[in-house]
Parts: C-alpha cells; sequence; structure tokens
C-alpha cells in the first residue's frame, strides 16, 4: 500500500514530522517497508535560458547561458534539445548532480571542445515521465532559482507500508489516517461525503443470480460528462505510487480506491447492452479485459454481464468493450461487494493483480458501499459534469455489527501492563469501535471496515498495539519445576550423538531433501502412491524418501562429477515408510565413495589409502549404533543385505531374531546404474529409533570394577576350514569354549590357498586368556586350548592347522 | 694390543714402585685406546683374569714378609682399584657412543605430513549446529525439546491453527499435498513446526515450555526460499504467561544466540492466524560491512521472528480452556538465523552437499555448543 505525505495530510490534521510518521505507523502494525522523500530531485533547480547559439563544431547542438537564479553569474551549458531556445524556462542540473534518467553524476566536461557546465534536463531525465522530446519548459512565471520538485509538486514523500492480510480497512489512506490519529499523531478528517439526489431512477437494473458472490450491488448513472484528463494534483498522486492517468472517470475510480480502500468501476453506459447480471461465469466463457488480455473462465468466478456477455471479472478487472474512453457522455458507476475467497481464488488462477483484488480479497466495508458510489459521484461532477440518476442497490441486507464482550483486564492478563481503563476507552473509539457498559466488562460493538475483530484477544491487540508495544517491559519467565525435566527425549540424544560419532570418523554431515526422483525411491523399496507428492516442485523431488542412501550416493556423486572423488557423508534424517505419524523413521546413514578411508584419503608417503568397502561401511554404522546406545557385543552380523546392497558384499545387523539394526555393504551395480553413480562407494543405514530404550537405572553407580591379580596371556590358534564357513561363527565357538577364562577373541588372518586344500580357508585368532582364581598351570592352558579346538570343531568342522 | 708390553713375568717377580707405575700407565693407556666392548673385555682379562698381570701381582703378596706386605699391599691393591675404575668408566663411554651412533643412524625427516586427524575432517552441518545452540539456550531456559511428523493432516497443520478455510497457504501454489485417499483427505508436508504445538497440548497438560526445530516444506525456491527449510518454534503454556515473559525470552533467546552482551529488539504488531495479539520482532544491526552482519550494534533492523500470544481457538483445538490457559509461542527459519550468524550466502547451498562448502560453513565434531564454553567459540 503506496501512499504520498500530502494524501495522507488530507485525513490527518498532525504538526508530525515524516519521521515521526513513519516510526509510529511501523509502531502500530503499518510496517514501513519504503519511504521515497524525493531527495534525488532536490538538487534540480528553475533555470532561464538567456541566449543560445549554434555549436561552432556540431549543427544539433546549441551554446546556451543560462540564468540559475539566486543573483549567481549564468552559466554556460551545450544542450542538444531541439527545443533549447533562448527565453524558455527549465530544470537545470549543476555539476556534481546526479541524474536518475541517465545514471550519470556531472562533472564540468567540454563537448565538442565548448565547455558545458551542467545540464538542461528533460522530464525523462529526472524520471518524472517518458516525455524525452525535449528539455521541460517551464510557464514564464516560474519562480528561477527555487527547487524544480516543489514548483512542481514532485517532491511529496512517498511510503510504502506493508500491509498484513487482516487490515483491510489499512488499504486506504484514510484507513492509515485514522490508526495514526488513534496513536494521538494528529486528528482525523476529511472523512464527510455529502449525497447527491439523483435526477430520475437508474435505468439499468441488476439482478444477482450468485447472492453468495455478491452480498451487494450499487449503480448510478451520471449523464452528460465530459471525460478528458482529470486534475493535475489528482494526476501527480497516482503518478506518485505508481499509476498511470488514464482519464477523469477512470483516475477518479483509483482514487477512490486509495482514498478509501472502496474498488470501483465505471461502464460506459453507451456500450451496456441491456441490464447487468451477476452471475457465475459458463464454462469457457471468455472476456477481453481493460488489460487487453482475453480470459478464459470458468464457474468458479463471478462475472457481471449485460445483453452482450461478461463485461467485467467481478472484483478484478472490467471488459475492455464497456470501458471509459475520451468519447464517454454517460457513465455507469459500480460499486459493489464481492466474496473475499472467490475473488482470490479467481485473481490467482487468470493471474491477475490488480488494486481491487488486493482489496476485496481481504475484505471491503460493506456500510461504504453506498458512500463510495456518492464520493465517486461528486469527483465526476467536480472533474466532468453530467447529471446523476438515483443509485440503484441490490441484493445488500445492511451490515449486522459484532458485539465482542470484553473484560478489560483481559489486556494486563494477555500483555502484562495495565492500560488505564480511560485510555482503553479513548484508543477503541478512537478506531471506531464502540465500548458499552461499566465497570470492568464491556460490550463493545465493532465497525464494519474492520472484519478481522472477532474476540477478546483482537481488542487487546488493538490496544497494545495504539498504547505501544514498546512500553511493555520485559518480565522474566519464573521457573516451573513441572517442566523442568529432561530436555532432549532418547532418540533425540541419539541423532545428536551419531552425528557427532559420525564426524568424528571424518565424514561430513549433509542434508539432502526429503523428495527424490521416483525412480530412485523404487530402487530403495520406496516409491508407493500415499508417499507421491501431488504437486512437487520438480518432477525429480517427487517422492519421499524410503532411505538415506539414494541422497546421498547422489550427492557424493555431484562431488565426484566436480572433481573430489574421495568423499564421505553422511546424514542423521527421517525416512518414511507410510504417511502416518509413526512411519517417519530417524535414521544415520553414511556414504563413502573412492579412497576416503577413516584414516584418510588419497596418497601418502606413509601408504596409499585403499578403495572403501563393505567393511569401511561395517565399522562406520557399528561406530553409530554404539554411539546410540546400542548394545554392541550382542549385535548379530548376517551376512547379505536389501537388494539395492552387493549380495556377497553387505550385511544387516541384528539385534535378536527380529529386532533390525542397520545394514550394510558395497552397492549393487545396478543401483549405482538406476542413480547414475559410480564406485568404489560403499555405505551403511542404522535404525536410530529401533535400538532400545534403556533400562531405566535406580542409580548412577557404576558397578565395582574387579580387577584379577593374575597376569592375562593370550594364545593363537589357526584353524583350516570350509570357504563357505563364516568367521563370527568361528568367533562365537572360541568365546563360548570357556565363558570364564575367555575374554577376548580376535581375527588376525583369514587366507586361502592351494596348500589348504579345495574350497578350504584358514582363520588365525588370537585368545585372550584371563585368569581368575589362580595362575594357570600347563596343563591348565593344555585343557583349555583343548575346549576351544574341540568347540569350534563342533561348531564350524574347522580342524587346528598342521 | 699391538702396544708395548712389558714382560710379565719380570714384573710378577720385581713388583717395584717402578714397575707398578709402568704396568698401570700401561694399562691406562690400553683402557683409553680400547674401541669397543670386546677390547675393553681384553684389556680386562689380560689385568684382572686369572692370569691377568694385575692378578699375577697380587699372588706375589702370599709370599712376602709383612712388612714387604705392608708397604706394596696397598700398592698392587690401589692399582687393582683404578685399574677396575677405569675400565667401567671407559665400558660406559663406549655405550654412550655406541648408543648415540645407532640414535644417529634411525634419524627421520620429522618434516613429513602426517594424515589429518578424523576428528578434524569430519564436519557438522550448519543447521544441525544451530540446532544444537538453539537446544543449550532453552535447555538452559528450562524448556524441552519436541518434534512431530513431517507428514501431516490438514487438521494439525491448518484447521487447528486456526487457519480459515479457502486461506491462501492452504492452496497447492503454497503447500505440498499427497494424493487424496479414500475419503478424500489428503496428508501434507507441514508447512511450519506449528502442528508439534497442538500436538504436545494433547499429549501433555500445562505447564508446557517447549521448543520444536524441525524441517518445514513450501512451494518456494530461490536464494532465500527454499521448498525445504528448517524452523524452529517455542510454546509456553501456564496459567500466566504473558507478552511481557515473551519479550524477555525472545530478548534473552537473541542475546545468547549472536553471541552479544545486549541487543535491541523492535517487537512489531502483525498478523498470524494462529497468534493473538500477533508481532513481528526486528533485531537491531550493522550491515554497513559488504556481506557481513553484526548484531547488538548499528542502526539497521533484520525481521528474525514471529511471535504472539496463542490464539484463544488454538488452545481449544488444543483442548485448553482459553479462559484458564493463556501462552505464547514463537517461530523462525533455522536456515536464516544461521545464515544471518554465520553469513552463509545462499540458502539453496544448505541442501547440495558440496564438501567444499561442507568444510568452510561446517563445525567440527567436537565443537559442541555449551552455554558455559561459548556458544560458538
Amino acid at each position: 500500500m503506496k501512499f504520498t505525505l500530502s494524501w495522507l495530510k488530507d485525513h490527518l490534521e498532525t504538526d508530525a514530522s515524516l519521521a515521526e510518521i513513519v516510526e509510529r505507523l511501523t509502531a502500530i502494525g503499518l510496517e514501513v517497508e519504503h519511504v521515497d522523500d524525493k531527495a534525488g530531485l532536490k538538487p534540480f533547480v528553475i533555470a532561464k535560458v538567456l541566449t543560445a547559439v549554434q555549436h561552432p563544431d556540431a549543427d544539433r547542438l546549441r551554446v546556451l547561458t543560462v540564468d540559475t537564479g539566486n543573483g549567481k553569474p549564468p552559466v554556460q551549458v551545450v544542450c542538444g534539445a531541439p527545443n533549447a531556445r533562448a527565453g524558455l524556462i527549465g530544470a537545470f542540473a549543476a555539476p556534481a548532480t546526479y541524474v536518475p534518467g541517465i545514471d550519470v553524476t556531472l562533472s564540468v566536461g567540454k563537448i565538442r571542445g565548448v565547455e558545458s557546465h551542467g545540464m538542461m534536463c528533460s522530464e525523462r531525465e529526472l524520471q518524472i515521465s517518458d516525455e524525452h522530446n525535449g528539455i521541460i519548459d517551464l510557464p514564464e512565471d516560474a519562480p528561477v532559482g527555487t527547487s524544480f520538485a516543489a514548483y512542481a509538486h514532485l517532491d511529496d514523500p512517498v511510503i510504502e507500508i506493508n500491509l498484513t492480510p487482516n487490515r483491510p480497512d489499512a488499504t486506504s489512506v484514510y484507513g492509515i489516517a485514522r490508526d495514526l490519529a488513534a496513536s494521538g499523531l494528529g486528528r482525523l478528517t476529511g472523512g464527510a461525503i455529502m449525497p447527491h439526489a439523483g435526477q430520475d431512477l437508474c435505468p439499468v437494473k441488476v439482478t444477482i443470480e450468485a447472492p453468495e458472490l455478491c452480498p451487494g450491488f450499487a449503480l448510478r448513472l451520471v449523464k452528460g460528462v465530459k471525460n478528458g484528463p482529470s486534475p493535475k494534483w489528482l494526476q501527480q498522486r497516482l503518478i506518485a505510487i505508481g499509476l498511470r492517468p488514464i482519464s477523469a472517470l477512470v483516475d477518479i475510480t483509483n482514487y477512490v480506491t486509495f482514498d478509501r480502500g472502496r474498488p470501483l468501476h465505471v461502464f460506459d453506459a453507451k456500450k451496456v447492452a441491456g441490464n447487468l447480471v451477476v452471475r457465475r461465469a459458463r464454462d469457457g466463457e471468455k472476456v477481453l479485459a481493460l488489460d487487453g488480455r482475453e480470459y478464459t473462465l470458468t464457474p468458479e468466478m463471478c462475472v457481471i454481464a449485460d445483453d452482450n456477455g461478461v463485461e467485467s471479472i467481478a472484483g478484478i478487472m472490467g471488459g475492455e468493450h464497456s470501458g471509459c474512453d475520451e468519447n464517454t457522455t454517460d457513465v455507469l458507476i459500480e460499486s459493489a461487494l464481492w466474496d473475499p475467497i472467490t475473488t482470490a481464488r479467481t485473481g490467482r488462477a487468470l493471474g491477475i493483480i490488480t488494486d481491487a483484488r488486493y482489496r476485496f480479497e481481504r475484505g471491503v466495508d460493506p456500510e461504504f458501499m453506498v458512500p463510495g458510489v456518492e464520493l465517486a459521484t461528486k469527483l465526476v461532477l467536480d472533474f466532468c459534469g453530467g447529471t446523476p440518476s438515483e443509485i440503484e442497490v441490490a441484493g445488500y441486507a445492511g451490515h449486522k455489527p459484532m458485539i465482542v464482550s470484553f473484560p478489560l483486564p483481559e489486556v494486563k492478563r494477555l500483555t502484562g501492563i495495565e492500560v488505564p481503563k480511560e485510555e482503553t476507552l479513548g484508543i477503541l473509539t478512537r478506531l471506531g469501535f464502540e465500548p458499552q457498559g461499566s465497570g470492568d466488562l464491556l460490550k463493545v460493538t465493532v465497525p464494519s471496515w474492520r472484519p478481522d475483530i472477532d474476540g477478546k484477544a483482537d481488542l487487546v491487540e488493538e490496544v497494545m498495539r495504539i498504547h505501544g508495544v514498546d512500553n511493555i517491559a520485559p518480565q522474566p519467565l519464573t521457573s516451573h519445576d513441572a517442566v523442568n525435566g529432561k530436555i532432549l527425549t532418547t532418540l533425540q540424544v541419539r541423532t545428536r550423538a551419531a552425528k557427532r560419532a559420525l564426524a568424528v570418523r571424518g565424514m561430513m554431515e549433509a542434508v539432502t531433501w526429503s523428495f527424490i526422483p521416483a525412480k530412485h525411491a523404487e530402487l530403495f523399496g520406496g516409491g508407493q502412491t500415499a508417499l507421491k507428492l501431488a504437486n512437487p516442485i520438480a518432477a525429480d523431488m517427487s517422492d519421499m524418501r524410503p532411505s538415506l542412501l539414494p541422497g546421498l550416493i547422489a550427492a557424493a556423486q555431484r562431488n565426484a562429477d566436480r572433481g573430489i572423488g574421495d568423499v564421505a557423508l553422511f546424514e542423521v534424517s527421517g525416512t518414511y515408510e507410510g504417511d502416518l505419524a509413526d512411519q517417519q523413521r530417524r535414521v544415520a546413514a553414511g556414504v563413502r565413495r573412492g579412497t576416503a578411508k577413516l584414516e584418510g584419503s588419497g596418497r601418502s608417503w606413509a601408504g596409499n589409502a585403499g578403495p572403501v568397502g563393505v567393511f569401511d561401511a561395517k565399522a562406520d554404522a557399528i561406530a553409530a549404533l554404539e554411539a546410540c546406545g546400542a548394545p554392541v557385543d550382542r549385535l548379530q552380523i548376517e551376512p547379505g543385505g536389501p537388494a539395492w546392497y552387493h549380495p556377497g558384499r553387505s550385511g544387516t545387523i541384528k539385534l535378536g531374531p527380529k529386532t533390525v539394526l542397520g545394514t550394510f555393504g558395497e552397492f549393487h551395480p545396478k543401483t549405482l546404474d538406476g542413480l547414475d553413480a559410480s564406485g568404489p562407494i560403499c555405505g551403511f543405514e542404522v535404525f536410530v529409533d529401533a535400538v532400545p530404550e534403556p533400562k531405566a537405572k535406580p542409580t548412577r553407580t557404576k558397578p565395582k570394577l574387579e580387577l584379577s591379580p593374575f597376569q592375562a596371556v593370550k594364545r593363537d590358534f589357526a584353524f583350516v576350514v570350509e570357504r563357505t564357513v563364516e568367521a563370527g561363527t568361528l568367533v562365537r565357538a572360541a568365546l563360548a569354549a570357556d565363558k570364564k577364562l575367555v575374554t577376548g577373541v580376535s581375527v588376525f588372518d583369514v587366507f586361502e590357498g592351494a596348500s589348504l586344500g579345495e574350497a578350504k580357508k584358514s582363520i588365525a585368532i588370537e585368545v585372550s586368556i584371563q585368569p581368575v582364581e589362580k595362575t594357570l598351570t600347563d596343563e591348565d592352558f593344555e585343557a583349555l586350548a583343548k575346549r576351544i579346538v574341540d568347540n569350534v570343531n563342533k561348531q564350524t568342522g574347522g580342524v587346528l592347522r598342521a | 694390543m699391538g702396544a708395548v708390553r712389558p714382560n710379565e713375568e719380570s714384573f710378577a717377580v720385581n713388583a717395584t714402585a717402578g714397575n707398578l707405575e709402568a704396568l698401570e700407565a700401561s694399562l691406562l693407556a690400553e683402557i683409553a685406546a680400547a674401541a669397543d666392548e670386546a677390547a675393553i673385555e681384553a684389556v680386562r682379562v689380560s689385568a684382572l683374569g686369572k692370569k691377568g698381570s694385575v692378578s699375577e701381582m697380587l699372588k706375589t703378596l702370599g709370599a712376602m714378609s709383612a712388612e714387604e706386605r705392608q708397604v706394596k699391599g696397598p700398592a698392587i691393591n690401589g692399582l687393582k682399584n683404578r685399574v677396575t675404575e677405569a675400565l667401567t668408566q671407559r665400558k660406559a663411554e663406549l655405550k654412550d657412543v655406541a648408543i648415540a651412533a645407532r640414535l644417529a643412524a634411525e634419524k627421520v625427516d620429522v618434516t613429513l605430513p602426517v594424515r589429518q586427524s578424523p576428528a578434524e575432517r569430519g564436519r557438522i552441518h550448519p543447521i544441525s549446529q544451530v540446532i544444537d545452540e538453539i537446544a543449550a539456550i532453552f535447555g538452559d531456559l528450562g524448556f524441552s525439546i519436541a518434534e512431530g511428523p513431517d507428514i501431516e493432516t490438514d487438521h494439525y497443520n491448518f484447521t487447528a491453527l486456526n487457519f480459515p478455510e479457502g486461506h491462501p497457504a492452504r492452496e497447492m501454489h503454497d503447500t505440498f499435498f499427497f494424493q487424496p485417499d479414500e475419503k478424500g483427505e489428503r496428508k501434507l508436508l507441514r508447512t511450519h513446526t506449528s502442528p508439534v504445538q497442538i500436538r504436545t497440548m494433547e499429549r501433555q497438560k500445562p505447564p508446557i515450555r517447549i521448543v520444536i526445530p524441525g524441517k518445514t516444506y513450501r512451494q518456494d525456491s530461490d536464494a532465500t526460499h527454499s521448498p525445504m527449510f528448517h524452523q524452529v518454534e517455542g510454546l509456553v503454556i501456564d496459567r500466566s504467561a504473558n507478552i511481557a515473559n515473551m519479550k524477555w525470552v525472545l530478548e534473552e533467546f537473541c542475546k545468547a544466540f549472536f553471541e552479544v552482551p545486549s541487543v535491541k529488539m523492535r517487537f512489531r504488531p502483525s498478523f498470524f492466524p494462529f497468534t493473538e495479539p500477533s508481532l513481528e520482532v526486528d533485531i537491531q544491526c550493522d550491515r554497513s560491512r559488504p556481506g557481513e552482519v553484526r548484531f547488538g550494534e548499528g542502526s539497521d533492523w533484520m525481521e528474525i521472528l514471529g511471535c504472539g500470544m496463542v490464539h484463544p481457538n488454538v488452545l481449544r483445538y488444543g483442548g485448553l480452556d482459553p479462559d484458564e490457559y493463556q501462552g505464547f509461542a514463537w517461530g523462525m527459519g533455522i536456515d536464516r538465523i544461521a545464515m544471518l550468524k554465520y553469513g552463509m550466502p545462499d540458502l539453496r547451498a544448505f541442501f547440495d552437499a558440496d564438501v567444499r562448502w561442507l568444510s568452510h560453513y561446517g563445525f567440527r565434531p567436537l565443537d559442541l555448543p555449551t552455554l558455559f564454553g561459548g556458544l560458538s567459540a
């Protein structure tokens, strides 16, 4: 919403400065977005050309001597304008002036060898119009040496406010003035409107066939008008707020739209055939609108039609056919009420943004429908003459005011400040509310221009914003034992821990899109209809991701395409198994590409990093699970994973037979093909929300530390087993051989070779033994070794290597 | 061994003072000349071994008269002690030399680079870091962190938050929808974290003090808008929480978050469907340096959040009586405040996973935001 300072002062009698007004507007909720104080035009002064002679070296240039006033000696100016002549009075820019229309700061220079000390300007050079056929040519009485902007009334500051959608009353200069006056910044004036007696009934009748879209319609004919340009002051105001003056009749509708927030439409009565009807558009019905474009309408849209067809898109834009022009002699002034939602949807569907739509979709004051016609009538009669008819009013049932029950202590309850009753009543009254009743409980009648007010909290806001939000001093929030519980849930703690744990492993946290291409989703078990967006922002952002891996693999590939092939990325975020609240999972996932190993990537004098593989992913997965508090010593690793992994180089991490905590591995070549990605690359996913909640502990005391006085020892064993035997089984067998004495088993060598026999392999383990009751004798060791060898043989068929 | 060596026999027989001196000088010279442990050992055997020159001389003591022994005994024993000591000392010297030689041979070029610690290479995304900063600040103020699903119903995202039918946010051009189900109901991607307000009210009786960080989605895409972004929202509900308390909470937060001792804030009346009264908050800043924003100084204002008293209808939808309970809520963009604080120019880069960007704007894994250690120090 734009307006000028002088326009505001039509309705606000005030001594306040521009700065004070701007500050107050923002403070009361009418946020000032921009102020153009026209400072750019200040340097231009009115000057008179004393002499004009032909430039010695250029046919199209003249050399002027110019009197810039204030007793200063005349200056020499070289000028190319065809109308430059002795005696012309125009706008002069001295050297060092910035000329906005040519984006140049002037300096003294020579033009074809003749010095020029400034410039006589055209309107375009000052950016006040497109006129550039010559320099500005002012009347003879223009005062030389004074400000051109002031003389031309171009120094009126323009204020633009960013209006919240709940304030239709502030789409008018008058409404803004009312708010400022209520806040004590002046007195509201210029609101009175005198009705005009009509000569006859309005000859054009209105039928409302769609009353749900049009709760009222007023129409008046003014005969015998002369439609020329509107007065200069009106044109200047419209130009200042960015509108193009067209003709008096059209300019009047724009003026009333901004002055009182009351959009109007004018029809050329001679072009209207028969009576007017307000109805829904027929499907596919077309109208050529005033912007010169043809629109195709649907039955969700409301139109005004006559015997010729659609003459106007209700509340948005009139039709070209019945518009007013310089030949208009009889004008129909329309002031109607339109359904806000229909107006908004129609405008959006047709892509039309107009000042009328802006107001109707917020809701215009129903009680100003008829006064709007009267105000327009007055201006038409003033500018164009003519004879008005009676006003034809259709469909309007009158406004039933909202009455809000308002306990005065509500202000203190919600804001924390005490506003005296007198002040509260004064604020409400100045805003147009009618408070009634004595004591602390008021009945407040809401004015017709405030459809946003429907409860006591709204009235608290009115009192607060006018009293001043700055008057509310901050008050500490006192502590509440009842809410000082745990700050984070277990899941939140684990999410954070997983992120830090993976980052410590040299991985970088990515945040990738929750929606991925359908093809990627399908590769990872997703793609179901319930998780497809009906209106994705792009075709490749259509499906809610079933896994974090496709996004991470694609991200790793993007980095590789930029020349950085060794990347380690992770993400801890949501995946979607369905559209219900409990079908959103919390997953930690990561990928390593190229040689992005834990220790580092690429070549080094101390040893080059090799390509990443399944065991890198496994280590990451287990680290993430550890950080989440999973019981790492009880995890089972099963070979193989979901279809997107390499079947022989992937694994599934389980806790018990049912709970899957994660998967890891290298990827299936088809998966990488489908993602347009290449390896070496491996990855993992860990289901953070599947890790069991920790048991509630009655104490934070740790169990007592028991240290054995006997020295621990290590013994090596090498077994020859079938190639298909899993190392995990062998390790478990060794551990189980003596649960008391055997405290650890590590695998330190695995190899296959012809010497071992067909389809055999050797697994070498180091067994840690911790005596607990006594130092073990050689016989004890023999016995333990036998138990280990026997159990391994029983569980795996393996035999001790000779 | 090639040193001149007096005849051992003659020494044995003639342990005269002159002979002792000559023997001692000869042995000490041999010891000093010994170049390794083997040479030292040879000297020791030749002097102190069973048949060594000093041992032989000691043997002559037995045959001497008491008077003679009184004179020669200390002289010979003195010789033995001095030779023994010289042997020990020389041995230690040689050992030091040997160690020094070995160490010299073991020298490496310590300027060769080592691999960077993984903990230095890894990065936490700025969004996670800022969420942790927010949790540290509000945790200290007695809030807990609440979360909710991204895929929401129209009820939780709009209706229960007092969005009227026909509100533009409910249209396809603003909000991501899923296909309608059998009942014609269509789920959506939440456009704000506010649905968690309702979900919390349904689950928990006041007092409520929560902050809600999370992903949010809108149909928007340019340098400062992304179809997926992050919001954090706060909610306080009890029997007395008011705008004065809200101002205090938000001022405390802004000071702590932007890590400045004081900051001017401007509360402007505004409008949101789910709060009444509603306010927008601008924060004082200095934008005079290109590409840099300083908070708590300067004369510019920058909008950072929206807030207000929870609308009575929202309390009712949450199952609370608005005449009994009251409270306030606020919301702001996590990505936005991250950009303001840390100076990333383009929101789109947040979601591109470019490791150059992550390395530059990300945080080291062990930089945990705490109030005692400084949020970002």
